[in-house]
């Protein structure tokens, strides 16, 4: 991995995770005006969102000043012309799962963000079709929540009776 | 059932005049819209006169997948265009081209294609979840089932991303047999899409042909794994097992085999007239609008990218191998036929070097954390019988940490995001499908296009419906 400072990156809490890519930790005022820097430094492309939810695993190691919440959503941008990654990871608390949406600068993040919606229930404002793209539109709750069990549940598709 | 309108309280679709109305078309439309049984709400393409003039131009926005990064004419969005010149038609889930259970709404103007929107979720069995319950053990049985054309990229990917927060170096051997069974996995995967696309442009006997080639790796498959897909072979900490006796010959003729079948398929289709018209300048993508929409794989290479994870960001041994990364011009539907013809020759020329390079050795790790003692080991010593049935209930500890690999896998950059609490179960597994990100090209390539080029560009972009969903 390059180890090339970027001028994008200089105020934020950063780490090397363990693969050895650039860590950022913006928080959630700062983070779409990071992912613009980068974009304008570069990074050509967004190749992954995700959000986790870290309930029952609160003792990960983020670097000082960063404030662990619930949830995280993390996003891989890729800079072809540098042949370099670097992973961001915004802190989304449980009371308001709310991030800005990357979809002006990165149409891609499209079916990514819409994806995170669904499963881990993280609103992303100014999404322009935020719905639901993996589960059905009347699913009750986002299964990739750490609460949701995943034990026996009464399937939800429409007008079919269960077995029983 | 109104649940058009009533979606998810998160998204305001609607306001609440607006909903009235809304309300009053569908009642008066209920009896004429057959579909509606299937309904699945606000993931629809909605109706012209459903749907506001303001929302239809943040609609077709986010229907085209565009923004402000990618220019979009303003005059081709109509949005003044009364809704009775065009018409939604819905295709799929059950559709013999839709490559599984792909549902496409497209609204149509006579026959050319003005809004698409791809619906997916139908596959959905909820992989990422299932992996937080399974050990690391037991986690390549389940990706391995999620791009089902090409298993072992997945298993290679979810291995590797699990080695990378072990910290555990693999074998050379088990390096180089992993690129030998990727690489043969790539052709067949190509080949099975040079099968299904040669069936959507109406040549049967492609179908036939490739699906013959892809035969002779399959079986290969079934004599090393014992599976022909799904195989779990590629696990954490090296291979399932060493190749068999005589792999070297099975290899050699695969190679000269298929090689020689790919000329056979330039006879069939390449120079076919027929073929090229209904290939040529169809679907195009330019390349600030792939990477713009995320576009990996063979999907970015037509444009005229040179991105190949393994010439770019080489992993396993891809830096000692000799290659062509393929790359097209126009980023058409006929570039992204021959970059996958070609990909298949590339993938020969790598195997065969791989076949001179083999070095002899371990096919696992050596390290007793994630190796379970041989077999011989079991009948003599208590201690190994223990160790072998602790390994495969609990499974191995992995550090505490977070990972992202990436892999080029026949559709584009497979990436798994890993997160470990220290315990022997993932955290978090999410996979970048690279199909499920190349849908989003789907829109932008039919917009303006013929009704009848749909079934070629959708299977240009070969989705495997088992990755977009998982």
């Amino acid at each position: 991995m390059s180890v090339t400072a970027i001028g994008a990156l200089d105020g934020y809490a950063t780490l090397n995770s363990a693969d050895g890519t650039q860590t950022v930790f913006p928080d959630r005022a700062r983070y779409r005006e990071l992912v613009r820097d980068l974009r304008a430094s570069g990074f050509e492309m967004l190749i992954d969102l995700c959000g986790v939810d870290y309930l029952g695993h609160p003792g990960r190691s983020l670097p000082d000043g960063v404030v662990p919440e619930r949830f995280e959503v993390v996003v891989n941008v890729l800079s072809l012309s540098q042949k370099r990654r670097i992973r961001i990871r915004v802190q989304v608390a449980e009371s308001a799962p709310e991030v800005d949406s990357l979809f002006a600068l990165y149409p891609g993040s499209e079916a990514m963000e819409r994806e995170a919606y669904d499963l881990v229930g993280i609103n992303f404002t100014g999404h322009p079709d935020l719905t639901r793209i993996l589960m059905p539109d009347d699913w009750e709750g986002h299964p990739l929540r750490k609460d949701f069990s995943i034990g026996r549940v009464p399937v939800q598709f429409k007008e079919t009776p269960g077995p029983r | 059932m109104n649940d058009d309108t009533s979606v998810n309280n998160d998204t305001v679709l609607l306001d609440s005049d607006s909903e009235a109305v809304v309300d009053n078309i569908i009642k008066a439309n209920q009896a004429a819209w057959s579909t509606r049984e299937t309904s699945e709400g606000s993931q629809e393409l909605r109706r012209r006169d459903v749907t506001q003039a303001e929302e239809l131009g943040r609609e077709s926005g986010a229907v085209l997948r565009l923004s402000d990064g990618v220019v979009l004419d303003p005059t081709q969005i109509d949005i003044d265009r009364p809704d009775d010149e065009t018409m939604i038609l819905n295709m799929g889930p059950q559709h013999p081209s839709t490559h599984g259970v792909l549902r496409l709404m497209l609204e149509l103007e006579g026959e050319t294609v003005l809004r698409t929107k791809p619906i997916i979720g139908y596959l959905h069995t909820g992989m990422e979840k299932q992996a937080e319950a399974l050990t690391y053990v037991q986690g390549s049985t389940n990706v391995t089932r999620m791009d089902y054309m090409s298993p072992l990229f997945n298993e290679l990917v979810f291995s590797l991303a699990a080695e990378s927060l072990l910290g555990i170096e693999m074998p050379e051997r088990a390096t180089w047999i992993r690129m030998l069974m990727c690489e043969l996995n790539r052709m067949a995967s190509h080949l099975v899409w040079m099968a299904t696309n040669g069936m959507d442009m109406g040549s049967s006997s492609m179908m036939i042909y490739a699906f013959r080639e892809r035969e002779m790796v399959l079986s290969f498959f079934e004599k090393t794994t014992g599976l022909r897909m799904n195989t779990n072979y590629i696990r954490p900490g090296g291979v399932a097992a060493d190749l068999p006796d005589g792999w070297e010959d099975d290899i050699a003729v695969i190679c000269d085999t298929i090689l020689e079948r790919t000329y056979e398929y330039d006879d069939l289709l390449t120079g076919q007239p027929i073929f090229r018209e209904r290939q040529e300048g169809v679907g195009n993508l330019t390349a600030e609008e792939a990477l713009a929409l995320s576009i990996t794989g063979p999907l970015l290479r037509s444009t005229g990218v040179p991105w190949d994870l393994r010439r770019a960001m080489p992993y396993l041994n891809y830096d000692q191998v000799d290659f062509d990364v393929i790359v097209g011009t126009y980023g058409d539907n006929f570039d992204r036929y021959a970059i996958r013809l070609n990909e298949i020759r590339e993938s020969i020329r790598i195997v065969r070097q791989i076949l001179e390079k083999m070095p002899k050795g371990d096919y696992r790790v050596q390290d007793p954390k994630v190796t379970p003692p041989p077999r011989s080991r079991i009948d003599e010593s208590m201690e190994s019988l223990i160790h072998h049935f602790k390994l495969f209930t609990e499974g191995f500890k992995v550090p505490e940490g977070e990972t992202y690999v990436a892999v080029e896998s026949p559709r584009g950059e497979l990436g798994v995001y890993l997160v470990s609490d220290g315990s022997s179960k993932p955290f978090r597994m999410h996979v970048r499908g690279p199909s499920f990100v190349n849908l989003q090209a789907l829109p932008l390539l039919l917009r303006g296009g013929m009704m009848s080029d749909a079934v070629a560009v959708i299977s240009s972009v070969d989705p495997v419906m088992g990755e977009v969903d998982r």
